[in-house]
């Protein structure tokens, strides 16, 4: 009796900190946990949302990764897009944040703001459309047959050679979102005794200032801005389908997220989508915990 | 070329200061041109917008644009402000409360201790990995078995869970001194007193930049998929079916891509330093 007599007795005791997290638990557990291992669970099965589900074992894993060629064109794709994109994204979120924050006052705000728009300006990828547009109206072909550098338009976003570097480019382009601001937060909190320190201690340029002293020192911010980076350079598949349409040509930037839409919401095959979810959700947490070792290791 | 005056700093050189500043400025023209090309587009006449080579200014501006894509939403069968009064009120209302519970919930988290504890925060602090959006086929079934779709209901309560929102007021109150809440129970102020009256005020920086993510978050996001009747839907989605008209409609696209950019933009203008202020707390420590 007496440990089930403790748990009451502490949960009575914390009961104003149970109300108070408990709205937020709630829709966390509605709209987050239960969906997540109900997925898990229903990736074993024939799940179409009308019929009772039937257990099917393994078999969706099995025509996942053995007869789904597109699965695999997307997984390569998802693969290009999270290797380019996370980490030239989280570089460049350090170093314009770095540089940045040389800027005297006005103008680092005015910069900040140019560099963080991008991604808040949520109407601006179809204007990608217009820029990247195959006729020679679009901006970028209009530049480059006026330059000569080609002789007819180029299709950005039709031709798969072009396809994948687009969208690429634009995903870069508002990739400076959560993690570039926390890493201007950074830089600004670094004490400045540090670096005078850091000074008579032989530092001499600012390169070195970076790397010995400022780094250490962001090490919180750093490890956030990498969750952050997996978190937006996995699910890719909104901008993809933006501008290249959907199905893309030849699926040429056919994302792991534009797969799950595809069997999810136009085929209704929703087991076999939640198997897809499955294995997207395992690969970012196992990156995750790779990512978590290297920067708490070093 | 102008000058930027730097005061003379440790390890700053001259020649430095002048490669990062123009470094910054080349890279800013490729972060403002797409932005200004939205903006100046909106306001060309159409026979402008096919010039070749294409121009990054206007030189007989218009509102034209903007009257047409009023006219364009109205002929959908529901009026523009439909669409408008539907982004704001699911804007706000998914705002309000996404910061009123996530701050309840973050106090606890950062100065309490109550069993389960670290279990919950360990869970949570997963899913920020989630936070770009790859749980939406599994949490679309649960909003479908529940009946949420084609509901208001659909597009505010999923953001009261927003575990990155959370996170940040937590990170944020876990500076607040405990002397100070110490001091607030000894002159007698009860639990939710002193989260009325100490916490929320010393942890004002937080839940504005909680308020001006979450607004940008929802105002952007639109109700693709889970919204299907036509007076329901958000600004972005009507928008976004307009522009789906193709090229002949690249000055009304602009003029609507400008008209959802600017409230975003706007906010973060004004609460600049007091999101970099909260930012600064963003880190994960373990």
């Amino acid at each position: 009796m007496k440990p089930i007599k403790y748990f009451f007795k502490r949960l009575h005791a914390d009961r104003v900190s149970y109300l108070m997290i408990a709205p937020f638990l709630i829709s966390f557990f509605v709209f987050t946990v239960i969906p997540v291992v109900s997925a898990i669970g229903l990736s074993f099965t024939d799940f179409n949302m009308l019929q009772t589900p039937n257990f099917v074992g393994f078999d969706n894993y099995k025509t996942l990764f053995l007869n789904d060629d597109i699965f695999m064109t997307a997984v390569k794709n998802t693969l290009i897009f999270a290797v380019i994109t996370g980490p030239l994204s989280y570089i460049f979120c350090f170093i314009f944040a770095w540089f940045i924050n040389e800027l005297p006052g006005k103008l680092r705000a005015f910069m900040t703001l140019l560099f963080y728009a991008p991604s808040i300006s949520g109407g601006a990828v179809s204007i990608w459309k217009f820029i990247l547009s195959g006729d020679r109206y679009g901006v970028l072909n209009g530049f480059l047959l006026k330059l000569g550098v080609i002789d007819s338009p180029i299709q950005w976003l039709t031709d798969p050679e072009y396809m994948m570097a687009a969208c690429i480019v634009v995903q870069l382009w508002l990739s400076l979102g959560m993690s570039f601001l926390s890493f201007m937060a950074g830089f600004k909190t670094v004490d400045e005794t540090l670096y005078e320190a850091g000074a008579i201690d032989g530092i001499h340029n600012r390169f070195q200032e970076v790397w010995y002293l400022t780094l250490p020192q962001m090490k919180p911010q750093l490890l956030f801005g990498a969750v952050m980076q997996i978190a937006s350079s996995f699910s890719v598949g909104a901008i993809p389908s933006e501008l290249n349409g959907f199905p893309s040509t030849d699926y040429a930037t056919h994302t792991i997220m534009n797969h799950i839409s595809d069997y999810g919401g136009t085929r209704m095959e929703l087991g076999y989508a939640c198997a897809i979810s499955t294995v997207l959700l395992s690969v970012m947490l196992l990156t995750n915990k790779v990512i978590n070792k290297v920067l708490v290791d070093e | 070329m102008k000058r930027i005056h730097v005061s003379k700093r440790l390890n700053r050189s001259r020649g430095g200061d002048t490669l990062i500043f123009l470094m910054l400025a080349l890279v800013g023209v490729f972060m403002a041109l797409p932005l200004w090309y939205a903006i100046v587009s909106a306001f060309k006449p159409p026979e402008e917008i096919f010039i070749y080579p294409p121009r990054f200014y206007v030189t007989d501006p218009t509102g034209k644009n903007f009257t047409q894509l009023f006219q364009l939403v109205t002929d959908l069968v529901v009026p523009f402000s439909r669409y408008l009064f539907n982004s704001v009120f699911v804007s706000i209302a998914s705002t309000a409360l996404c910061v009123i519970i996530g701050a309840l919930a973050a106090y606890p988290f950062a100065k309490k201790n109550f069993m389960g504890k670290n279990v919950l925060w360990k869970l949570i602090m997963l899913t920020l990995l989630f936070s770009g959006g790859v749980t939406s086929l599994p949490s679309y079934i649960i909003k479908a078995k529940l009946g949420l779709l084609d509901t208001y209901w659909v597009l505010i309560l999923p953001s009261i869970a927003s575990t990155t929102q959370m996170f940040l007021m937590r990170q944020f109150m876990m500076q607040i001194p405990d002397t100070l809440l110490e001091a607030a129970r000894i002159d007698g102020a009860g639990e939710i007193r002193t989260f009325m009256h100490i916490v929320m005020p010393n942890v004002k920086p937080a839940w504005m930049t909680v308020m001006v993510l979450a607004f940008t978050g929802i105002w952007n996001a639109g109700s693709t998929g889970v919204i299907f009747e036509e007076s329901l839907k958000l600004l972005p989605t009507a928008l976004g079916q307009i522009s789906a008209g193709g090229i002949a409609r690249t000055g009304v696209t602009a003029a609507a891509s400008l008209l959802l950019m600017i409230p975003p933009i706007l906010a973060f203008v004004i609460t600049q330093s007091k999101m970099l202020q909260t930012m600064a707390h963003s880190g994960i420590k373990d």
